[in-house]
């Protein structure tokens, strides 16, 4: 994917999000920490272009929630969450940069759940890559893209990367 | 970056980085006390076992608290109305937690060395909640991010750690920490309250209280344990109070930012004031606040990479 | 029967010999040193021992050991640790009267005695106790007590605290020429200490004892010895500061003599980092100041004997915190291959002047028959290979407690003969 091709999914997302919900000053936006904040950063932005409106973003770090403690070899160390906004009865929309096996959402919706009851919570990726190994959905989705399990998908994006791209490497599969 | 062992039995075994690494991790679990769900689901499952052959209130509530914070089972024993007092030794009690499958034992002891004795004799990480004069490096760890916290960094600034040196494991667990992380460490006491040999750790030593404050920037004071002393090493409280008390007039010959430490339980009167106690400057409460983050963040450094080797 | 041991290298430092040739046993006696051809048997032939390339020395004497019986058979016997001895070279063994009941009486020296002559291998040679149940306080009956069969008197492991007992000691024991074996520390200055106090004790949190507690008690001892006349035997020397005192009591002809333990002059207090209590040992493992002069003082002969403080604990009772557990390492099957391995090999001692401080020197102070291949002697014999290189990984002795298991070592007893008897031959143990 080159950053033009980022570029307008980020658009047509956000034309999306602004159709599917009539009042769209009830949402709020929380991205997944680091690159799911910076996609949710850009589509807030395009949403202000288009509806003149600026909406609230928290960041999510997921690390304590994760299901996977003692299986990974070394311990992330978690970056900043930052809610400072009661998400009680709002419609959060969720960013993250690749969807899989949906184990990351899961740990962000627990962790979500602690900070309030919201309305409701739809999901946004850049990346939907399928192998899901969780009932989790993407209502908007950048790209879906076939890969083997074992293949790696890398975001990068402007922000923390210097450049706008997403690249699929393959590996062997082991599965 | 990783613990590089199963246990964490002191701060002389850590390196600068380890050190450092658990210091970072210590600062989001900080941040989750501000959520009115103080609680995260991190280590749900795993059994953390408070093995407390001392009396403590602060340190065993502290990791209690870290524990159940993230969402691990604590069991606590203290040496009273266990099977200790039927005489079992620290290895049996030890092997029968680890045949009742604890992920973590903490271990409190009077004696010196003990941490180390358990942790050769079991599989769960140990982890040392003070042995007797050796280390207590938790608290170590949560004395320096309080200063972090404070003054941003803990390289090249002044701490002076005052009063009963030879019997305090907090005193080396500081020494041990604040010197890899670049600070100078002035200690300063009674001289039969000295050790033997410890400049070689790299801390200065006084013997006067107004020379070891001028320009501190940490001042870290020390409880006098009553409790150690088994032939007396001072003549008085009354002449230790005079000589080494820290007190509101003696805080002044410090840098005017300074902030005072205590690691609690605090005699008052005896070696701070109240009103140094609770004055502006001191930081003895959020020491205590600290304490539980830091523990936190132990427990789940710790936790991490013990069923897979290296991925 | 005859036994004729050809071809070894032989070393007696009584009779300063050192030179490849044969040694003649008869009955439970040595008849002659020389080449076969010189040898004449009664009539039998003699059974040939060749110890090519072996070295044959006088049976090794230690004068330095706990047995624990009567009171601790758990962690040793009479029966076991003579075997323990046998195992490394040693013929003769001195036992410590420290055992439940104390060694302070007659019948318990006749128990040990007779015990050593039923159940043991090698010489038993007990030592009484000073004071009666080594309180410090009241002389034990020493002239019974020698009558009986003690060959010194000590109340090692507790020093004896009061001065004046001391003095009387020593006056006493002069009567009946018997010398007093002196473990010195002074109690208070070592303050319920563990281990040597050093930068080491400050970093590891454990009470220390300072060197000056065995200094103060040495420097006492020695002019209480002065005073008296009476010959004092200072156990295990660990302190630089008790060479230099000793060294300049020997200089001013007091009758004084003393001993090293090998792991004093092997390891330092650094061990003690992990706390592994099989470090723990009093006197404690000083530092490397104070091993170079132990090694100082066996080169220039201030310390006259090297023995091994034989101390026998259990695995329950060592396997714990560091404070709780005993002080004391085992050392018979040690003691041979840590003075050829750190001193010999090293070139620090040669093995005449090695062989001198395991056999002559404590015949010599303690006025035994063993201790030398002169005609006429008893026939304690140990054969040695300087050269083998073993890794230690058990023991015969009951107790398991060494900081040396795992170290490879160099320079092993291949035989030991008692009394003309082969009781050991390759590490397995013949009398049983």
């Amino acid at each position: 994917m080159t950053g033009e091709e980022i570029s307008k999914a980020v658009e047509k997302i956000a034309v999306q999000i602004i159709n599917k919900n009539k009042n769209i000053k009830d949402l709020v936006f929380i991205g997944i920490v680091t690159r799911g904040v910076h996609l949710a950063t850009r589509i807030i932005n395009e949403i202000k272009k288009l509806k003149k409106l600026g909406l609230p973003l928290g960041m999510l770090d997921i690390t304590f929630y994760r299901d996977d403690v003692d299986s990974i070899g070394k311990q992330p160390l978690a970056k900043e969450t930052k809610i400072d906004f009661d998400i009680n009865d709002k419609k959060v929309i969720l960013v993250d940069d690749v969807l899989f096996t949906g184990r990351s959402i899961r740990a962000a919706l627990d962790e979500i759940m602690d900070f309030g009851r919201p309305n409701s919570v739809e999901l946004v990726v850049l990346i939907d890559r399928g192998h899901r190994e969780l009932p989790v959905y993407a209502e908007y989705v950048g790209k879906t893209v076939k890969t083997n399990y074992s293949d790696k998908v890398h975001v990068h994006l402007k922000e923390i990367d210097k450049t706008d791209r997403v690249v699929l490497v393959s590996k062997k599969s082991s599965r | 970056m990783r613990l590089k062992n199963k246990d964490l039995l002191g701060l002389e075994y850590l390196s600068k980085e380890e050190i450092e690494l658990i210091l970072k991790t210590a600062v989001p679990f900080k941040e989750l006390f501000t959520r009115s769900i103080k609680k995260v689901p991190t280590l749900r499952g795993k059994t953390v076992v408070l093995l407390f052959y001392e009396p403590s209130t602060r340190t065993r509530i502290s990791f209690e608290l870290a524990a159940k914070r993230l969402s691990a089972d604590t069991v606590n024993i203290s040496a009273s109305g266990s099977s200790v007092e039927k005489g079992e030794s620290l290895i049996d009690t030890g092997k029968t937690l680890e045949a009742m499958k604890a992920d973590f034992v903490v271990i409190r002891h009077s004696m010196s060395g003990a941490s180390h004795v358990l942790a050769r004799n079991i599989n769960p990480s140990v982890i040392n909640a003070g042995d007797g004069s050796h280390e207590h490096p938790t608290q170590g760890l949560l004395d320096i991010f309080t200063i972090n916290e404070k003054k941003g960094t803990v390289k090249g600034l002044k701490v002076v750690i005052i009063g009963d040196i030879a019997h305090s494991r907090v005193a080396r667990s500081n020494i041990w920490g604040l010197t890899k992380l670049g600070a100078e460490v002035v200690v300063c006491g009674p001289s039969t309250l000295i050790p033997r040999d410890i400049e070689k750790t790299g801390a200065k030593v006084c013997y006067n209280l107004d020379f070891a404050l001028k320009n501190a920037d940490v001042v870290n004071v020390l409880r006098i344990q009553l409790e150690r002393q088994k032939t007396k090493r001072l003549p008085s409280l009354r002449e230790y109070n005079l000589l080494f008390g820290m007190t509101k007039e003696k805080l002044k010959l410090a840098k005017p930012d300074v902030i005072i430490m205590h690691p609690g339980p605090m005699n008052r009167g005896i070696e701070i004031t109240s009103n140094v106690a609770d004055g502006a400057q001191s930081v003895i409460d959020e020491q205590v606040t600290n304490g539980i983050a830091v523990r936190m963040a132990v427990l789940y450094l710790l936790a991490g990479g013990k069923s897979s080797p290296e991925s | 029967m005859d036994i004729l041991i050809k071809n070894g290298r032989v070393i007696d430092p009584v009779n300063k010999i050192d030179r490849v040739t044969g040694v003649l046993i008869s009955e439970d006696r040595i008849v002659k040193i020389g080449n076969l051809s010189e040898v004449k048997t009664s009539g039998e032939k003699p059974k040939i021992i060749d110890a090519k390339n072996k070295v044959v020395i006088p049976g090794i004497i230690d004068i330095h050991t706990h047995l624990r019986e009567p009171g601790h058979e758990e962690e040793e016997t009479i029966a076991t640790g003579t075997r323990s001895a046998a195992v490394g070279g040693v013929t003769s063994i001195f036992c410590m009267p420290n055992t439940h009941p104390v060694i302070d009486n007659q019948t318990a020296v006749e128990f040990i005695l007779l015990k050593a002559k039923n159940e043991g291998i090698v010489n038993v040679f007990p030592v009484g106790a000073i004071t009666k149940g080594l309180s410090g306080e009241d002389l034990t009956e020493i002239g019974e007590l020698k009558k009986a069969g003690v060959v010194s008197i000590s109340d090692d492991g507790n020093p004896v605290m009061d001065a004046l007992v001391m003095r009387r000691a020593l006056e006493y024991a002069k009567m009946f020429d018997l010398s007093v074996i002196a473990h010195c520390e002074d109690k208070n200055l070592s303050e319920d200490g563990v281990m040597n106090e050093s930068y080491t004790s400050t970093l590891l949190g454990l009470r220390g004892i300072p060197n000056e507690s065995e200094d103060v008690m040495v420097a006492r001892d020695i002019i209480l010895s002065a005073l008296t006349g009476g010959h004092l035997h200072i156990a295990h020397v660990s302190t630089k500061g008790s060479v230099e005192l000793i060294r300049q009591a020997k200089r001013n002809k007091i009758p004084v003599s003393c001993e090293a333990c090998p792991h004093h002059f092997t390891l330092t207090d650094e061990m003690v980092k992990t706390y592994d209590t099989n470090t723990k040992v009093n006197p404690p493992l000083r530092t490397e100041e104070d091993v170079r002069e132990i090694i100082k003082g066996l080169q220039d002969g201030t310390i006259d004997c090297i023995a091994s403080d034989h101390a026998p604990h259990t695995e329950e009772e060592k396997n714990k915190e560091y404070d709780l557990a005993p002080f004391g390492i085992v050392g018979l099957e040690t003691l041979l291959p840590l003075t050829i391995t750190y001193l010999v090999k090293t070139k620090k001692l040669s093995l005449m002047a090695a062989i001198t401080k395991l056999t002559s020197n404590p015949k010599k102070i303690f006025k035994l028959d063993s201790g030398t291949l002169t005609p006429g002697s008893k026939a304690d014999i140990t054969i040695i290979d300087i050269n083998v290189e073993r890794v230690i990984k058990d023991f015969v002795s009951k107790s398991k407690n060494s900081p040396f298991l795992g170290k490879k070592l160099q320079g092993f007893a291949v035989m030991t003969i008692v009394n003309g008897k082969i009781i050991m031959d390759n590490g397995k143990i013949l009398s049983d």
